[in-house]
């Protein structure tokens, strides 16, 4: 018998209906406990903290922005995990996540855009300008939605999320090609502000409500993913078991027809 | 036991001792591709014909001015040579998916990924070197320094096979798909971006007369790299593509 190396609760969370009622169970605190700390990081944001002494006001999206952007990475990175977990061990699980991140990173990265294309234009005078970590932030949204539209254009659902994780992993060795040759090329974009292992240049009154916003996103990742995987476990295990009870417990809308 | 995965093994001892080696295989296999490219010939002048016509359109759209096409050509063939691979890539395993030649290839003893390498090679000799042939007339439309035209097809010849190693994984994930045309490209581009700035970046050093040298060695190295990596993730999506 071969021993296995995860403990006994992870391989029962791996089956779609333990999983499941797991996800709804912590989806509700997972969705308040981002709202409260988005409400205390955008109060920390755009009311206690002081004006840029060189931008002013304007700087303020940086809360919208930066969070958004390290999301945009992060959810990049927990799909392509998703994905390998999915294309080696071949957990229909691990597929449904790797395809319901990537309409949320999507949309990470499209806030990123925008945000920074409505910050770019009064601070450098542009809406867009083909600078390093723009072209990578582009490039990543065009992964995304390679990704996407792959899952979407092959019929067989677990072959479509199989073939998608597999282009979601070619990504992730492509992305750092991509960032270092486009700086190698062309470079207007401030640096970073915040450092992980050193010393920050933002002032503390700032980077506060920056981390907070940072946490609020991250909780309303994995609340949205929640929500998402239970939404398309459903769809996918449509014709099992578990599923006909869930909807056999559900009230049946007045239109429907009676059974 | 060899004997379990041939289907014919058992009727006669002969055809296991005719097995093919790995070599044998992919020559038989670039036959196979080549001969079809001849018995088409016709399709073989399609992209040459989209990228003629290509570079004839920028002349008419930005003014004829012998300066401005010079200091553009080089970007603009570049680019003109990915569009004109793309059609081509999408067909590039779907035939052989269809008629049921991509199961006898995951059934077959050779590795999957050379056959995939070949299929490649096969690809970029009958779609691809064409066009980089015909450069130096392009690059006469286009009013391309005849310094720079020499770059310009070393730097191709080094970009297009790289073009050619990632097109392969994509074609392969989306041969089971239903259209996939402008999919393609969309997964293309994030891919071919790194390509085309070293590739452009080589172009316009050698136009502007700085050492052009180490935007080649880059793509070199990703060429070597792809080469390698580009099979084993080809076959994998054709394991893929072919488990329905």
């Amino acid at each position: 018998m071969s021993r296995s190396y995860l403990p006994h609760w992870m391989h029962r969370l791996g089956s779609p209906p333990t999983f499941y009622r797991f996800a709804g169970a912590l989806r509700p605190w997972l969705m308040a406990a981002a709202l409260i700390t988005a409400a205390i990081g955008l109060y920390g944001g755009l009311v206690l903290a002081p004006p840029d002494y060189q931008q002013g006001d304007a700087y303020r999206i940086i809360f919208i922005h930066v969070p958004s952007a390290w999301m945009s990475l992060f959810i990049y990175a927990c799909m392509a995990v998703a994905g390998l977990v999915a294309l080696v061990w071949r957990v229909k699980l691990a597929e449904v996540i790797a395809m319901e991140c990537a309409p949320i990173g999507a949309a990470f990265t499209l806030i990123t855009l925008v945000t920074g294309s409505l910050w770019g234009k009064p601070m450098w005078g542009t809406w867009w300008t083909w600078d390093a970590r723009l072209t990578s932030e582009l490039v990543l949204f065009f992964l995304y939605l390679g990704v996407i539209g792959l899952y979407h254009a092959i019929d067989d659902r677990r072959r479509g999320a199989r073939a998608a994780s597999l282009l979601a992993l070619v990504g992730i060795v492509n992305l750092p090609i991509v960032h270092y040759s486009v700086v190698w090329w062309n470079t207007l974009h401030q640096g970073s502000t915040v450092n992980l292992f050193g010393k920050s240049s933002i002032a503390p009154s700032m980077l506060w409500p920056l981390l907070v916003m940072a946490l609020a996103t991250h909780l309303y990742f994995f609340a949205s993913i929640l929500g998402r995987t239970r939404t398309a476990l459903l769809s996918v295990e449509s014709g099992k078991q578990w599923v006909r009870g869930i909807v056999d417990r559900q009230p049946l809308p007045r239109q429907g027809a009676p059974t | 036991m060899i004997t379990v995965a041939q289907p014919f093994a058992d009727s006669s001892p002969a055809i296991m001792t005719a097995r093919p080696g790995a070599w044998r295989a992919c020559l038989a296999l670039l036959r196979r591709d080549f001969l079809l490219a001849w018995r088409r010939r016709g399709e073989l002048f399609l992209p040459l014909l989209y990228a003629v016509i290509v570079a004839a359109l920028f002349p008419f759209a930005l003014g004829p001015e012998p300066q401005l096409l010079a200091r553009i050509a080089g970007g603009v063939l570049l680019v003109i040579v990915v569009l004109a691979m793309l059609p081509a890539l999408e067909s590039m395993f779907r035939t052989d998916l269809e008629d049921g030649t991509l199961e006898q290839w995951l059934l077959a003893p050779q590795p999957l990924a050379l056959l995939a390498l070949t299929r490649v090679a096969a690809h970029w000799i009958t779609t691809v070197l064409p066009l980089i042939v015909v450069m130096p007339l392009l690059g006469a439309l286009l009013n391309l320094p005849w310094d720079v035209l020499p770059v310009l097809i070393v730097a191709l010849l080094l970009a297009t096979p790289l073009l050619a190693l990632l097109g392969a994984v994509l074609s392969a994930l989306t041969a089971g798909a239903r259209r996939s045309g402008i999919l393609l490209a969309l997964m293309l581009l994030p891919l071919a971006v790194p390509v085309v700035i070293f590739a452009a970046g080589a172009i316009a050093a050698a136009q502007a007369g700085l050492p052009y040298l180490a935007p080649l060695s880059w793509l070199a190295a990703a060429l070597v790299l792809a080469v390698v990596l580009a099979p084993l993730a080809c076959a994998a999506a054709l394991r893929i593509a072919v488990e329905a």
